[in-house]
């Protein structure tokens, strides 16, 4: 077989990952018209794109620039509900469904993006561990203003206070938007799976895009080797500011679609764990790795569900546990693997005995 | 690079088999649900859960694990003794399948979703607010018919004809606390410690505010404390000390009330404390020293020291099955279920009915005139149209370990 | 007098942060890992202290010596189940595993021990000294006193036993403490055992204060402990202690002014003390050579 050259392998690298986010759209889309899908995947598709958004969007951060992110529910949160109280404001000047979630998207993702700049350029003077965690401190800083954030809108505009719902001073017919822990209650749900899809594909061009571009090769020379990057001149503040930035816009569409799904969230939700979960997408899909983060997101997104059909109970978040610790395992250790190709090898020899056996 | 691609491909598998395997269980559930009716009469087959033949299937919605879990099991423990009751009775059938939703929106509406591809036909739940706000939105646009035992907010059922509670509403608690403390004139200076992090106790006291503020009570303080399990409440105690408060009103749940009592008795206070709903179940938290709460007023629709046989009936089963006594979240879940086997009854529900015609059937018995329920919480239980229930509360006080009501 | 008040809550709350952070301090230091399953490893003990001297009945004493076995057992197993084979693999890798052996000792604290809350019962007698206007429970001041002993223990360990400076010179570089004849896998163990057992202990403390006892009870210490230890500059056993006073101090004065935003306050000081310090308060800036 030719070689080949490292571009057009690229090349066709990447044809492969858009080609699985296609026809996994389309099959499923098929399978939905069909009637085959279960309720319960179809309530899960929308989710799956926010997470496989969120999961790339962190893997720009974790793995492309090599900085440990443990707030990024924070820009989550940000899009989220910015991006709420923009569809929500606009509710009655423009009725379009698809327009209006577009509007808050960018909404989301341009205050997200915001959100971004002010907690990136701190931090990444910061290096390794100790950047992890003044992610985590902003992260939950932002969660903990959402909790104490009331916005509502009335006919003079959009009014904000920090003290409770009274201190809006909404005129009448005004309607209170977030509010504070209990976040919002819409009746309006305007995230759709092909939305969703539309937004990974995007997110997946912008990612890799920026990582086949020189900037991103500066990113990786960064990543790579601070010192040996800087000495040639590439600014190491510039770069990984623009993969932060750039993944913080993501998280924060991710955020609007994922919170336009559901008729009600309250902050508690883009905590720790939340941010903790996306990263777990991003390790496992193997970091760096743009289409194993998309496959980890949409696999795990789904795992505990599929764990339901066992009649686990309580136990199903324990069986969940294992699970990881094992994959976690079985995937990061040499000695471990060894034993089980060893396996693997030995029991197709013994069928291929047996088989012949028989024969 | 090779060892990525083993586990791309590894795991791009066990999803398309995981995305089969649940395109099947789907079609099962749809297959099964027009298919049982007409196979078995109703009535026939004791009720055990996951039967699909002749017993209708309520799927229940709430925290199994989590820090929210012990307010969903109880819920779901509490429609289990009332099942088991109920189709001992030998008239319709029923069949619970309680699904684990953490506490969390996004679990809770996946956890509906498996439900509805069970054929359920009628959704008890969430037993939380914030999920079942959510849920109640899944729910109104396909029609299920709603039922939660605990979540007490007001835009749970708000705009949705369909979603109904068996706690009283946050509101209602709040203007009511205000307005017995002030009748019998237990407190003059009252500090509120409320959880700001919660939309049950954030709810309840924004009422109490605005009733105080209207019937002139003096409310000298008020103090807040995040959505944590363990915080300590020494500043929000020494604040109400220094404000000279006689009451404390505290619309919480009661895991952090005996955090409060405690510590306020390490430091000498002693007001009255006054509490919700919510607070019920603190006299049966393993290890809590009974006689901190000595004098603790609270509301709840539940006694579960009450002297009627029914309540009696109820501990006992609960005890036998689970240990330890049943809180107003148990008893609420026993209700919800009663509540769904008369208006079931009543509108003539059958198992082979779709859960669209079940929906509007009980929307339509749930709110009709002569509809009521007895139930633990109450007795006489109606509900308004906007699903809203409607009973008396009941104030009781720890006296020697139990509750003597006032 | 309020403010004294809430400066002895502070330090007596942060004295067990800073137990909690040395236990992170130490495992951080020497392998190099974010141990999240630490405040569960907490809860663990706190379970343990509560069914020996509530159902058992036994003497406290002899509750924490039980919870200090278990915990110290419990870690080591841990290490050795779940990290130890991941010595190569990345750091992302192993802290991920550390977060599902914290899902994984959750949620089996659930199924055994059950969702009620459980009211802890103080393992140091109730009441406070006999000091007018002044609030100082005995519980805070074996608190304070704890995290000064323990503090001055390890300090000793580290620098003078022969374990402790095999730790050190596993902090510093493995592959040449190796070559010394240093056995890495039992330092990185034996790190693990004494930061486990100092959760014993530190979960008596905790839980004395603040009583209730659920199994998410340990995630939300860890996470401050784990904060003060990085305030304090990670990997430095005073800077460890004085982090979590510090961090204990700034939490309650910041929820005297507005409960709310208390978490808030805490994380904006910690970010601004690592603007200023990037290696925390106490701990060695390592040049980078080239």
């Amino acid at each position: 077989m030719k070689k080949l050259s490292p571009d057009r392998k690229r090349l066709l690298n990447n044809c492969i990952t858009y080609g699985i986010v296609i026809a996994a759209f389309v099959i499923l889309q098929v399978c939905n018209a069909g009637g085959l899908l279960s309720p319960s995947i179809q309530g899960q598709l929308v989710p799956i794109c926010a997470y496989v958004v969120m999961a790339i969007a962190l893997n720009l951060v974790v793995g492309i620039s090599g900085e440990l992110s443990l707030g990024h529910a924070g820009f989550m949160s940000v899009g989220a509900f910015s991006g709420v109280v923009a569809a929500l404001s606009l509710q009655n000047s423009i009725p379009n469904d698809g327009l209006r979630l577009a509007i808050a998207m960018v909404v989301g993702a341009v205050l997200a993006g915001v959100a971004g700049v002010i907690v990136g350029v701190p931090v990444l003077r910061l290096r390794g561990d100790y950047l992890a965690i003044v992610t985590l401190a902003f992260g939950e800083i932002i969660r903990n203003i959402f909790n104490v954030l009331y916005v509502g809108v009335d006919e003079n505009g959009l009014h904000f206070s920090l003290q409770n719902e009274m201190a809006l001073n909404l005129a009448e017919g005004g309607k209170s938007i977030l509010k504070g822990p209990m976040g919002f209650t819409t009746n309006v749900k305007l995230a759709t799976f092909t939305a969703g899809f539309i937004l990974v594909l995007i997110t997946l061009t912008i990612a890799l895009n920026l990582i086949n571009s020189r900037s991103g090769r500066a990113i990786m020379a960064l990543r790579d080797n601070r010192i040996a990057a800087e000495s040639v001149g590439i600014g190491a503040t510039k770069y990984k500011l623009m993969a932060f930035v750039t993944s913080a816009v993501l998280a924060g569409a991710a955020g609007v679609l994922y919170a336009m799904n559901y008729s009600s969230m309250a902050p508690k939700k883009f905590d720790f764990n939340t941010s903790i979960l996306i990263l777990v997408f991003v390790v496992l899909g193997g970091i760096g790795n743009i289409r194993g983060s998309i496959i980890a997101a949409a696999f795990l997104t789904y795992l505990p569900e599929l764990l339901r059909n066992f009649n686990l109970d309580e136990y199903r978040m324990l069986v969940y546990a294992i699970v990881l610790i094992l994959v976690m395992l079985v995937t990061n250790n040499p000695m471990l693997k060894s034993v089980f190709t060893f396996a693997g090898r030995k029991a197709r020899k013994e069928e291929a005995q047996k088989g012949g056996a028989v024969q | 690079m090779k060892k990525l691609r083993i586990l791309s491909l590894a795991l791009a598998g066990a999803l398309c088999l995981s995305m089969l395997s649940g395109c099947g269980n789907g079609d099962q559930g749809s297959a099964n649900t027009p298919g049982s009716g007409e196979t078995t009469p109703a009535g026939t087959e004791n009720g055990s859960t996951g039967s699909t033949d002749g017993t209708i299937k309520i799927g229940g919605i709430g925290p199994l694990t989590g820090s929210a879990a012990v307010y969903g099991l109880a819920t779901k423990q509490g429609a289990e003794v009332a099942i088991q009751e109920i189709n001992a009775l030998g008239g319709l059938q029923f069949s619970l399948d309680f699904q684990d939703d953490e506490g969390d929106t996004e679990k809770a509406v996946n956890a509906y979703n498996k439900l509805i591809g069970d054929g359920t036909q009628i959704i008890y739940g969430c037993t939380t607010t914030n999920p079942c706000v959510a849920v109640a939105a899944e729910t109104y646009s396909a029609r299920y018919f709603q039922l939660t035992p605990s979540a007490s907010s007001t835009t749970v059922t708000e705009g949705k004809d369909n979603v109904f509670q068996v706690c009283f509403t946050d509101p209602n608690q709040g203007i009511t606390a205000a307005n017995y403390i002030k009748d019998n004139g237990l407190g003059t200076k009252v500090a509120v410690i409320y959880n700001n992090g919660d939309a049950y106790s954030t709810g309840i006291y924004n009422a109490f505010q605005a009733t105080a503020d209207e019937i002139g009570l003096e409310i000298v303080t008020v103090q807040t404390f995040p959505d944590d399990s363990n915080t300590d409440f020494n500043v929000q105690l020494s604040a109400a000390k220094d404000a000279g408060a006689d009451l404390v009103f505290m619309p919480i749940y009661y895991t952090p009330a005996s955090l409060i009592l405690s510590q306020a008795k390490s430091m000498g206070y002693e007001p009255t404390f006054f509490g919700c709903d919510g607070m019920d179940g603190i006299l049966d938290l393993e290890g809590f020293d009974v006689s901190l709460a000595e004098g603790l007023m609270l509301m709840t629709p539940f006694n579960a020291w009450g002297e009627d046989e029914r309540t009696k009936t109820f501990v006992s089963e609960y005890e036998a099955a689970y240990g330890g006594i049943p809180n107003q979240f148990a008893a609420d879940g026993y209700d919800c279920m009663y509540a769904i086997y008369e208006a079931c009854t009543a509108a003539g529900i059958t198992a082979d009915m779709s859960a669209q015609d079940v929906c509007e059937a009980l929307i339509a018995q749930f709110t009709s005139a002569d509809f009521s329920v007895d139930g633990l919480t109450g007795t006489g239980m109606t509900w308004s149209a906007n699903g809203e229930v409607s009973k008396a509360p009941v104030v009781v006080k720890v006296e020697g370990g139990v509750y003597v009501t006032q | 007098m309020s403010f004294l008040n809430n400066l002895i809550t502070g330090i007596s709350l942060g004295s067990v942060y800073a137990i909690i952070a040395l236990g992170y301090t130490m495992v951080y230091g020497i392998a190099k890992m974010l141990n999240f399953a630490h405040g569960d490893v907490i809860m663990v003990g706190a379970y343990m202290i509560f069914f020996a001297t509530g159902s058992f009945g036994l003497n406290p004493i002899v509750g924490i010596l039980l919870a200090v076995v278990v915990c110290t057992v419990l870690g080591v197993v841990i290490e050795g189940l779940a990290y130890k084979p991941l010595r190569q693999a990345s750091s992302l890798a192993v802290l991920i595993t550390a977060i599902g052996v914290s899902y994984f000792l959750q949620n089996a604290a659930l199924l055994l021990w059950g969702a009620d809350p459980k009211v802890f019962t103080s393992v140091i007698p109730e009441g406070s000294l006999p000091i007018e206007g002044v609030n100082i429970t005995y519980v805070s001041l074996v608190t304070v006193l704890a995290c000064i002993v323990i503090m001055l223990a390890l300090t000793w360990f580290t620098s003078k036993t022969k374990m402790g400076k095999a730790m050190r010179a596993c902090s510093e570089d493995k592959a040449a403490a190796q070559l010394m004849g240093i056995n890495v896998n039992r330092t990185i163990s034996m790190t693990f055992a004494i930061g486990s057992a100092l959760a014993a202990i530190a979960s008596a403390l905790l839980f004395s204060s603040y009583k209730n006892l659920i199994p998410t009870s340990g995630s939300l210490p860890g996470i401050k402990a784990f904060t003060a230890a990085v305030f304090g500059g990670i990997g430095s056993i005073p800077g460890a202690m004085l982090g979590g006073i510090l961090l204990g101090i700034i939490e309650t004065f910041a929820k005297v002014i507005n409960t709310n935003i208390s978490d808030a306050v805490v994380f904006a000081v910690l970010i601004i003390v690592l603007l200023v310090k990037p290696a925390g308060l106490l701990g060695k800036t390592v040049r980078e050579k080239v």
